[in-house]
């Protein structure tokens, strides 16, 4: 019997370049949760009092809660006593600083990573090592770098400073601009909204946190970048950006963690407020470390997104490519409550091996006219899940509301699933409501009709699975999308025998 | 030796549930400058023979070689054989969506290039070879930023194809029944393609169902294949004979 040239690719393993580790000191809190290391996380950044207070009462709203158990993945219990709640780099325990102080060793790790910490290199376009895909890499890019719980360095804060934007790490946002902080932590995504925001408010480290005064148009992307580095630690960052009138930016985030045997948690929550007219387009490069060929180790990506078009005409665009993580856990979100408000979210989810993804969105219209647009495409290969979930909801407010739905699934091989659970709530019939889904494969026929020109085999499959994402792709930044397709390419070796 | 060296090729069509012989003993010889016309009728063999010869899964050779230029091809992944010069036209070419046809053939290229130690063509000068050839063939250049094939009419997947052939420029070219679905016009268009192929280094296998093809693309030699076996062979005049008298007497 020949085996079918596509069954062929779906077996051996997979190459993860930003696996290595960083030997560095680091400052570790002992394993467990409870009240005192709440306490603990919060003093460590000398916090005030009211987010003291906000913690615990998120912990306490926390311990009421129970672990989720509705998505399409499986995995055994997490004991979240075992997990170590903050750690930090000891060189960087006195928290951010300048550039030319962040301990040589972590910078070097940023160069492996391809990420331009160094302004100036940035600035000539000068990318460390093209190797490490999936990195945000490119000329004019300011960058928050988040080091396990610390964020160690931020670029670019004078030239944004002088158009306006806040962009700085959360932590030091509370110290620097209070009342925007207290005004808009926990207004999109409250404490007790699931169980893991409610335990990412109880324990959050770091995160960035941006601020884009009235019509000023950012005048750089914004980015992030995220690693996890020690063992045992979960990640538990949080983002807050707010778009005042009429303002513009677009934002981008990436991570990576070193290849571990054991799970590692990631509870991240990111809240997103555009006022009247403001506009904000938040693209994710995800690719934490997937877990190895028979699903040891990985990260579990448990996050919750949402983003709230707070005044008229605001416009809120969620752009993913999902490629790492054992496990995701994920539905970036739009609450459509501006009049004229717009919602997209545009995502890209590869599976391969082992590797589970239960993700989608939710689109909450609830002013008139509001449109959103859904084009979620998901990979599967090996003998991994891929699962779409997501919820239309027309409010009875949500006068002639819009939305339109695509829903592809491609799969590489036959271990695979895909599944689509797309869920709508209309409550006015004055909406208009579009679903479109299909399931493809790459076919032997396509394979060979590429290998029949010369094309080999592994090139190939990366061309039909890119040309199967060529909508979502044509939403990110120039620059990232370039990583994106080399991001697949690399998530797809695994499947290439 | 000739460019194409077929001799005693014995293979089978692999399904699920059997392995059925369908070439049992197949000769053919074509040399540099030659076209080749095969016809025969329905199920007899003539996409097994051009199957093989390029190596599209879901074969078996049982016995007998094929080699180009000397090198053998039956042991080659389909990709080697298409680098060392054997070109299939496929008779009902595939979509890749989202892959736009440019891509593609700058995939091809290169791969090409790479793999016989070329240097990479100028972007430039390849997207105006490009548009050149589309516009011989009276294709629309706006077909190539779509998706190869996709939503191409049937006529027009068969033009690209013979696009495909003039830019990558192989040593063999095997036409699997690249006239069918063209109309009057489009048949002299795709053989004017095929002609401005043909040179003195090059060789066409020409598979047919219709002499009418053979006005346009005059071939050196016909051959009937007939149950797995080339039972006639004989020059153009063949396939005229075979138009009146059909494939009953052969057989
Ligand atoms: N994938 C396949 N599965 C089952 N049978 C096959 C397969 N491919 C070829 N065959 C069988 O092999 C025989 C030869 O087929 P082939 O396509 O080579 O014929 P052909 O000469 O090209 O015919 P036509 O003139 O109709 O194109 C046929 O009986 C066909 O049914
Ligand atoms: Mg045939």
């Amino acid at each position: 019997m020949t085996k079918s040239s596509v069954d062929q690719l779906v077996e051996a393993g997979s190459e993860y370049h930003a696996g290595f580790v960083t030997d560095v000191e680091s400052e570790t809190l002992r394993p467990g949760l409870d009240e005192s290391v709440v306490e603990y996380i919060s003093a460590r950044k000398g916090e005030p009092e009211w987010l003291t207070q906000w913690r615990l009462q998120a912990y306490a709203q926390w311990q009421q809660m129970r672990e989720p158990t509705w998505a399409h993945v499986h995995y055994p219990p997490i004991n979240f006593q075992s997990i170590s709640y903050y750690s930090a780099p000891k060189s960087q325990t006195d928290g951010p600083r300048s550039l030319d102080e962040v301990d040589p060793e972590l910078l070097r790790t940023y160069e492996k990573l391809g990420i331009p910490l160094h302004e100036q290199a940035a600035l000539a376009g000068v990318v460390a090592d093209p190797a490490a895909v999936g990195t945000p890499a490119g000329a004019n890019v300011a960058v928050d770098v988040v080091f396990d719980s610390v964020s160690i360095a931020t670029t670019f804060k004078e030239t944004l400073a002088e158009a306006g934007v806040i962009f700085c790490p959360i932590s030091e946002a509370v110290h620097s601009h209070p009342e925007l902080v207290q005004k808009y932590l926990g207004s999109v995504i409250p404490q007790r909204d699931n169980y893991y925001a409610a335990l990412n408010s109880a324990v959050f480290s770091d995160g960035s946190f941006v601020y884009i005064p009235k019509g000023v148009r950012c005048p750089m992307e914004l980015s992030t970048y995220f690693r996890i580095n020690e063992r045992n630690t979960g990640q538990f960052e949080r983002t807050l950006i707010i778009a005042d009138e009429g303002s513009h930016v677009s934002y981008l985030e990436g991570c990576t963690a070193p290849m571990r045997d054991e799970n590692q948690l990631h509870a991240a929550v990111v809240e997103l407020v555009a006022l009247g007219d403001a506009e904000i387009k938040y693209s994710t490069v995800q690719n934490w470390y997937p877990g190895d060929e028979n699903g040891k180790g990985g990260i579990y990506n448990f996050v919750t997104k949402r983003g709230v078009c707070a005044g008229p005409r605001a416009k809120i665009s969620w752009t993913q490519v999902e490629t790492g993580s054992a496990i995701t856990w994920k539905y970036p979100s739009v609450v459509l409550r501006g009049d004229d408000s717009v919602g997209e979210f545009y995502s890209v989810a590869l599976t391969n091996n082992r590797q589970q993804a239960d993700t989608g969105t939710k689109m909450i219209h609830m002013g008139k006219n509001t449109k959103s647009t859904i084009v979620s495409k998901g990979i599967s290969a090996g003998g991994s899940e891929n699962c779409y979930r997501g919820l239309v909801r027309i409010s009875p407010t949500a006068q002639n509301a819009r939305n339109f739905t695509q829903c592809d699934s491609l799969l590489i091989g036959d271990r695979c699933g895909a599944h689509t659970f797309p869920y709508i709530e209309n409550k006015n019939n004055s909406a208009t409501i579009e679903h479109e889904a299909s399931t493809s494969k790459v076919s032997d026929d396509q394979l060979f009709a590429c290998q029949q020109r010369g094309i080999e085999t592994e090139q190939a499959v990366s061309m039909i699975v890119n040309g199967f994402c060529k909508e979502v792709f044509r939403e990110l930044p120039m620059e990232f999308a370039v990583e994106a397709g080399k991001l697949l390419e690399v998530s797809l070796e695994g499947a290439v025998g | 030796m000739s460019l194409l060296d077929v001799s005693d090729l014995h293979a089978s069509v692999v399904t699920d549930d059997q392995t059925q012989p369908i070439l049992k003993g197949l000769n053919l010889a074509v040399a540099a400058g030659e076209v080749h016309a095969i016809m025969g009728p329905n199920g007899s063999g003539k996409s097994t023979l051009a199957n093989v010869l390029s190596g599209r899964p879901g074969y078996q050779v049982d016995n007998g070689a094929a080699t180009l230029d000397g090198t053998g091809l039956l042991e080659l992944e389909p990709y080697e054989r298409a680098q060392l010069g054997v070109f299939l036209a496929f008779p009902y070419p595939v979509e890749i969506p989202g892959v736009s046809n440019m891509e593609f053939l700058k995939a091809s290229i290169d791969s090409l290039a790479r793999a016989r130690g070329d240097a990479q063509p100028n972007t430039a000068q390849f997207i105006r070879q490009v548009r050149e050839l589309a516009s011989s063939l009276d294709l629309d250049p706006a077909f190539l930023k779509r998706g190869v094939n996709e939503g191409f009419s049937g006529g027009e997947k068969k033009r690209n194809e013979i696009m495909q052939l003039l830019l990558l420029d192989p040593k063999l070219a095997v036409l699997d029944e690249t006239d069918s679905g063209l109309d009057i016009d489009a048949l002299k268009v795709v053989a004017a393609g095929v002609n401005r192929f043909r040179n003195a280094s090059n060789g066409v296998v020409l598979i047919t169902h219709y002499q009418r093809l053979l006005d346009y693309i005059v071939p050196d030699f016909v051959h009937v294949l007939s149950n797995g076996r080339i039972i006639e062979s004989g020059d153009k005049n063949l396939a005229l004979e075979l138009e009146a008298k059909g494939y009953a007497w052969l057989t």
